[in-house]
């Protein structure tokens, strides 16, 4: 059992860290907004064409061909740098952010996801998690700025709306299986983020051959490829969590499944990603319609988050806040 | 088109991707109002108060089985023939892969450079041993291979369909687990006093749920005594009266005859015992109580389990009935307080942990009423009762409330609590557990296993290599290894140097 009263010197810790986390954050976004404004159109088209020769001198040559526009030197390597800066911005808010939740916990002497504040900032921790991670493989730091935002506004609900002061939590919720259930739909609503973030851009993105702002956004292929890569993971581990909240719930509440509003759209959400893999794996729905299927199962996500326990009432404690 | 014709028309519509992603939608949208609307199955008060409310309304719904969705005949209907279309489309697809297993990778194709992944040197290593150093190279890398006159072919990532298929079997294995689940189990709730025991037959349920398969039998007979209760909760601060921990000590029998054993019930953490699971749900306070009647005689001993009213102070409700007192029967209404407090003109209570009870009384003489039929014990029925006497001020353990002109008296004797257990029995819960875990390790290797085959041809020295990736996706991880194999075959198969 947690002790009833949270170490204060801690959590005032952990409340600076998120603050802390927002500001690096938002710089970072406006890095990345200034990297993407100042590039040139993607000469997307071309490359596209030809996705994988394997080249047989022998190394294993990068797949992706280098994206950077053509122009004068100085005016590209100084936007370079500033998106190289955004990255760093966002590992040091990245670090913030771990603290702060880190620090929740050792306050709070047990998980840090106990209630929805709580549970937005470890959401918006794997957000990033999963954006630095396809960084360090994949050239994605176009995606930088609209991972940022919708972080930052989560960040911000959370702060000024959902704040609880840290504490311990309903008996109901001191069990371990909050370490293997929460611990997976965090994991699994994070990268759906950047899934999500990924699919809308490329509903804006639109036909390759646009001019303009919008064909400084990476390419269709290149975004789908994206939201194909973070489901593939997501997907899985969103399975994953919900088997183990049945589990918890057949030791909780003695019944493994009984249709709870939180259940049911967790299963609503599941098959929804379910249908978009099913959608890419036939021909006909290929394409925009299963990104549309990809964005609803992102919408049913995020009302799972906060519709249903903002105007949903259910046994899941996680509701009141 | 005879029936035949249709028939098969039919099948091949239901079992075709296209029908499995709108039933798939169907079933997202039909789950909807099932969230949204009060279900009887989980919360009927809500149901009967959205009667109250708007009494057309709610006909017109209950009639589309709006408040059972989950157990709607349209719901079924759409589970039924999504679940149909997944058998119709794995059984064929099984039937597919067990073949393509048993096959070896087809031959080379005759143009490797046509492919997506294509190399090729010169070398003038001689052609045998060349080709077989390529099948070493592949099988080290866990390549089916064959080999056929100046060519190696090479396949690898059945698994990924395996999983696929696995993971749609375990669907279906879920569902008729789900099903076996509600049809042969049970589920139960009752209330037990501290010092009470309970022995597991449908006789003291106070509510009772068979499955429709479900027997007398299937209660497995095991028995407890509930020894103490305790509840913990935090005691200053802004959470204060916040519960922290609740454990209810038990001595338990498995089976008539069996050894005793102590068992911590715990909110997750429940008994199980002879297949079944007790659980504990809620808890409360049972006054107890010694009534004198007007004849001298102890016509009432023992707890009374009162309903918690307000869950942040555990103020509690509860009804004393006494029938055998004489020579009218007694009744009384009480409001229990854990912790008294002064508030305004009286007393409420200030916490939900028994700090200082008190009970607060409203005795009633007369009839019952208990001829008229079943009653609640949570109701007083005072239609043909008087009031006799009330406390001016909340009795203390000890304290008696003295009716007048020798009715008799009303002692408060001392609190027990009381835990609201729920005891289920499910036999599907294991063929479940082992499905959905069947379902998530095979859809991780659906998803991440790539099906892919390279060749290898040589003729006149002139070594070509040629990759080809079966599934979809990720096409520059394929690419990789690709590389990598070229780069080894160069290593064993050395190209002439320039
Ligand atoms: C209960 C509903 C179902 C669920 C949750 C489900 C889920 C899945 C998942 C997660 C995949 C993996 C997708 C991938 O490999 O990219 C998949 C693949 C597949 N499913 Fe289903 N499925 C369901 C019903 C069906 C039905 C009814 C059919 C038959 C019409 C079907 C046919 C297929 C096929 C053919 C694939 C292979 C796609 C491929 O990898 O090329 N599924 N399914």
């Amino acid at each position: 059992m947690p002790p009833a009263q949270a170490d204060t010197g801690l959590a005032a810790l952990s409340d600076q860290l998120i603050l802390f986390t927002v500001l690096l954050y938002v710089v970072a976004m406006f890095a990345y907004a200034i990297e993407l404004a100042g590039a040139r159109a993607r000469r997307t088209a071309q490359k596209a064409k030809t996705p994988a020769l394997a080249t047989v001198g022998g190394d294993t040559a990068p797949p992706e061909a280098p994206e950077e526009p053509a122009g004068p030197a100085r005016a590209s390597d100084r936007l370079a740098l500033v998106g190289k800066a955004a990255v760093w911005l966002t590992v040091a808010g990245w670090a913030a952010n771990l603290g702060s939740v880190v620090t929740l916990g050792l306050a709070t002497g047990r998980w840090p996801w106990g209630n929805m504040y709580e549970f937005v900032l470890a959401v918006c921790l794997t957000a990033v998690t999963g954006f630095l991670v396809m960084l360090l493989r994949h050239r994605v730091r176009y995606l930088g700025v609209f991972v940022m935002v919708p972080v930052v506004l989560g960040l911000g609900i959370a702060v000024r709306y959902l704040y609880v002061q840290a504490g311990p939590v309903v008996p109901a919720l001191n069990s371990y299986w909050i370490a293997i259930h929460v611990s997976a739909a965090i994991i699994a609503s994070g990268v759906f983020m950047v899934g999500g973030v990924a699919g809308i851009l490329y509903l804006i993105r639109g036909r390759q051959d646009e001019k303009g702002l919008l064909s400084r956004l990476p390419s269709r292929e290149d975004l789908d490829r994206v939201v194909q890569r973070t489901i593939v993971f997501a997907f899985p581990v969103w399975t994953f969590a919900v088997i183990a909240g049945a589990l918890w719930a057949d030791r909780a509440w003695g019944r493994y499944w009984g249709w709870d509003p939180k259940e049911t759209w967790s299963f609503i959400t599941w098959i929804v990603y379910a249908a978009y893999l099913h959608a890419r794996a036939t021909g006909g729905w290929g394409g925009k319609r299963a990104m549309l299927i990809q964005l609803v199962g992102f919408a049913c996500l995020l009302f799972n988050l906060f519709g249903v326990n903002l105007f949903i009432s259910g046994l899941h404690s996680y509701a009141g806040f | 088109m005879g029936i035949v014709g249709w028939a098969r028309w039919a099948w091949r519509l239901l079992t075709s991707m296209r029908t499995a992603l709108i039933l798939l939608f169907l079933m997202a949208l039909a789950s909807i109002p099932g969230s949204l609307l009060p279900q009887r199955g989980i919360v009927p008060e809500d149901v009967v108060a959205f009667y109250k409310e708007n009494p057309t309304l709610a006909e017109v719904f209950d009639r589309l089985w709006l408040f059972d969705v989950f157990a709607a005949p349209w719901f079924a209907a759409i589970y039924l023939l999504l679940f149909t279309s997944l058998t119709g489309c794995v059984l064929p697809r099984l039937r597919k892969h067990l073949a393509e297993i048993r096959r070896k990778p087809p031959a080379a194709p005759r143009n490797l450079n046509r492919l997506p992944h294509h190399g090729s040197y010169r070398t003038d290593v001689e052609g045998e041993q060349a080709l077989a150093a390529a099948q070493t190279l592949l099988r080290k890398r866990r390549y089916r291979v064959v080999a056929g006159p100046g060519w190696v072919a090479a396949e690898k990532g059945y698994l990924r369909e395996t999983g696929n298929l696995f993971f749609h079997f375990a669907l279906l294995g879920l569902l008729f687990a789900i099903g076996a689940g509600a049809l042969y189990g049970y589920r139960a709730n009752v209330i037990v006093t501290e010092d009470e025991g309970f022995a597991n037959t449908v006789a003291v349920y106070d509510k009772y749920t068979p499955g429709s398969l479900a027997t007398e039998e299937s209660l497995h007979p095991f028995s407890f005594q509930l020894d103490d209760f305790n509840a913990t909760y935090v005691l200053q601060g802004d959470r204060r009266g916040q519960a922290l921990d609740f454990v209810a000590r038990l001595r338990v029998q498995d089976r008539p005859g069996a050894p005793e054993r102590t068992f911590d019930l715990r909110v997750n953490e429940p008994l199980e015992t002879g297949g079944a699971q007790v659980y504990l749900l809620g808890h409360g306070y049972a006054p107890t109580f010694r009534v004198v009647d007007g004849e001298g005689k102890v016509a009432f001993d023992g707890p009374v389990p009162f309903l918690p009213a307000e869950q942040a102070t555990f103020t509690s409700e509860g009804v004393l009935k006494v029938p055998d007192a004489k020579p009218a029967q007694l009744g009384a209404l009480g409001l229990f307080l854990p912790t008294t407090v002064p508030v305004g003109e009286g007393f409420g209570s200030a916490f939900p942990g028994m700090i200082n009870p008190t009970v607060n009384l409203f005795a009633y003489h007369g009839d019952l009423g208990l001829r008229k039929g079943p009653q609640s014990v949570y109701q007083l029925d005072t239609d043909e009762m008087t009031l006799a006497a009330k406390t001016e001020k909340p009795l203390n353990v000890g304290e008696t409330l003295t009716l007048p002109e020798g009715r008799g008296s009303i002692t408060f004797t001392g609190v027990r609590e009381w835990i609201s257990l729920q005891i289920a029995y499910d036999p599907g819960r294991l063929p479940a557990l082992i499905a959905s875990s069947v379902a998530v390790l095979s859809l991780v290797l659906s998803l991440t296993v790539r099906r892919r085959r390279v060749w290898v041809r040589l003729s006149d020295g002139n070594l070509e290599v040629g990759g080809l990736l079966k599934t979809e996706g990720s096409a520059d991880g394929f690419a990789g290894e690709f590389g990598d194999i070229v780069t080894s075959l160069r290593g064993v198969v050395q190209p002439v140097k320039e």
